[in-house]
């Protein structure tokens, strides 16, 4: 899911010369057949859009508009402990993958011939199906036969905690690092993309005052992608509120039920416990957090200019 | 006076360039033991036989192939339609791929050449499904499929993977369609093409770069997607690699070297094309976006 947000970043670095063509004043309406044919068109996209977004949007609000499921939810401590995790997956995965893909595009910008072999293998998480590396890293983190446990003890003679059945923290930690793991690549590429779009001479001028290091970074590369920034980690909050797979295979909501989040326990609720409509109940409570996040996202992303 | 100043300042300088390389080489040292542990950890594991899975090694103390052997010969219980399930992800995303390109690049046909009055309610609402995660919508999803009798079916994954798949497709069409004068359909137009005409022979062939990085897009979503196929999916004859993968996890004594041997199997396609396509697919990005 989350490489299609390098369309939607990559149209905040458009130029301006994209909107001039967009606003050429439209030549009359469409005539007779052309109009037919334009409509003949469109009617295939919209026939997917109703019948498999906005149909089971419908119906997802209709399952899920009983009061009751949410005095249900409110009342069950798994639900709330499930809410707590989901703020700290996004707050704390989200802001700090972020800030270290910040950071290593910077470092990307080296020009030196070993960064960019190093780029090429740098990606591989991003690359890999998710699915495998979370198995694997599911495996790894074992307390009894993991490489992680193993690899302590081998060289330091350490007993290593059972990293996702012992402790809450441990499990959680655990996700927040394999989410880490599988998308930072992905984010520092885009930011790496628009620290290059940002002209040579602005850096020159910067020299002439005499701007280096940190200063360079702080009055020149940051204001110019912080727009940027702003959207990437707007995109991948909504992205990762949304994420399954991670805490799905990585600690499968364990130890018992303590690490769900809403897009897990929603499945679960559904699927396993089958009470769908509690589930669909358990998603909707995050529309609180979504609705906002969508609006200032739709506006940003339809706005495409950055100022460079 | 300026030499002997210059001269003292540069062994500093240089030591603090050293300092710096030196600096950079432990930071990548460092991303490569992050980046490639896991990876590791599959490829050691797929190498040991299964009575070593249950030990304390880091590295596989009898390495052999016989895993890899196992899954390519379906010799697991496991493993007894894998060849039929490989089949079955391949037609996902091969429908996946061909379906998107051509719904997406219809509609940004129609929205951004043909200049479709209140297009841009169609735009808007695929910017809409796009920043709806697909998780949230998979329940409601999963009962509408039952209604319209495709559940345990691959289309009803198709269409899933084509729903989210889409709204990508239009962005990045309508994005890269700008930078394709439009003067040129009006001189088709003039000379006597019609719509359909316009949209096979000028539009698809100059829009070809951004149809390549969305088939990519597309193949590698439908490809790596697990939600939606688990829940679609529930008999092993229909179920996809990825389904048959996850239900290694369900047995109690896992047997974790055939299992990560299938993940290495079923992990090279994407890699490969991801690596074949990573210039064309940033190019075509590029062009449609970062330079205008």
């Amino acid at each position: 899911m989350n490489t299609t947000a390098v369309g939607a970043v990559r149209r905040t670095l458009a130029a301006p010369s994209l909107t001039l063509a967009r606003r050429r004043p439209r030549r009359g309406g469409l005539q007779g057949s052309e109009f037919t044919w334009a409509i003949a068109f469109i009617v295939p996209y919209v026939a997917v859009f109703v019948a498999f977004v906005a149909y089971p949007v419908v119906y997802g609000l209709w399952m899920g508009h009983k009061p009751s499921l949410y005095a249900e939810l409110y009342s069950d401590p798994i639900y709330l402990r499930t809410l707590v995790n989901t703020v700290i997956y996004l707050g704390i995965g989200v802001n700090l993958k972020m800030f270290l893909a910040l950071l290593l595009s910077g470092f990307f910008m080296r020009r030196s011939w070993w960064t960019k072999g190093l780029l090429l293998i740098y990606v591989l998480p991003w690359a890999v199906p998710s699915l495998p590396t979370f198995i694997s890293i599911h495996w790894m983190l074992n307390g009894q036969w993991g490489l992680i446990n193993n690899t302590l003890w081998d060289l330091f003679h350490i007993d290593g905690p059972g990293w996702l059945d012992t402790s809450r923290w441990l499990a959680l930690g655990s996700v927040i690092a394999s989410h880490i793991w599988k998308w930072m690549p992905f984010w520092t590429v885009i930011l790496l993309a628009g620290r290059m779009a940002i002209p040579q001479e602005l850096y020159d001028a910067a020299d002439v005052d005499g701007a280096t290091g940190i200063n360079r970074f702080i009055y020149v590369t940051f204001p110019l992608i912080a727009n940027l920034y702003l959207i990437c980690t707007l995109l991948s909050t909504i992205f990762t509120l949304g994420d399954f797979n991670t805490v799905f295979f990585v600690s499968g909501g364990g130890p018992a039920l303590s690490t769900h989040v809403l897009a897990t326990l929603g499945i679960r609720d559904a699927f396993q416990v089958a009470r769908p409509d509690l589930g669909v109940a358990t998603v909707m409570s995050a529309l609180p957090l979504m609705i906002p996040l969508i609006i200032i996202l739709m506006r940003k992303l339809r706005s495409t200019e950055v100022q460079l | 006076m300026t030499l002997s100043d210059g001269q003292r300042r540069r062994p500093n300088y240089r030591l603090r360039r050293n300092l710096s390389e030196a600096a950079a080489i432990v930071l990548a040292l460092v991303l490569m033991v992050w980046t490639l542990a896991p990876i590791y950890n599959m490829v050691f594991v797929s190498l040991e036989s299964s009575g070593d899975v249950f030990t304390n090694n880091i590295w596989p103390l009898d390495p052999s192939l016989k895993s890899f052997w196992v899954v390519l010969t379906e010799g697991y219980w496991y493993l007894q339609y894998f060849w039929h399930q490989f089949g079955n992800s391949i037609y996902v995303g091969a429908a996946t791929t061909f379906l998107t390109l051509l719904i997406g690049s219809l509609a940004s046909f129609s929205i951004g050449r043909m200049r479709l009055k209140n297009g841009w309610i169609v735009s808007n609402a695929a910017l809409l499904t796009y920043v709806i995660p697909a998780s949230f919508l998979a329940i409601p999803f999963y009962s509408i499929m039952i209604k319209y009798g495709l559940s345990n079916n691959l289309w009803s994954v198709i269409f899933a993977e084509v729903t989210f798949a889409t709204p990508y497709a239009i962005f990045i069409f309508q994005q890269y369609g700008v930078s394709i004068p439009i003067e040129l359909d009006e001189a088709a137009r003039i000379d006597g093409a019609s719509p359909l005409q316009v949209y096979l022979r000028i539009y698809l062939p100059l829009m070809a770069p951004a149809l390549v990085a969305v088939g990519t897009y597309a193949l590698l979503l439908a490809w790596n997607e697990y939600l939606y196929q688990f829940m679609l999916l529930s008999s092993v004859r229909s179920m996809t690699v990825p389904v048959a993968l996850a239900q290694f996890l369900n047995s109690d004594e896992a047997p974790w070297n055939y299992m990560m041997a299938t993940a290495i199997v079923y992990a090279i396609p994407p890699v490969a094309v991801y690596y074949a396509f990573r210039r064309r697919m940033t190019a075509g990005l590029t062009m449609g976006g970062v330079k205008g």
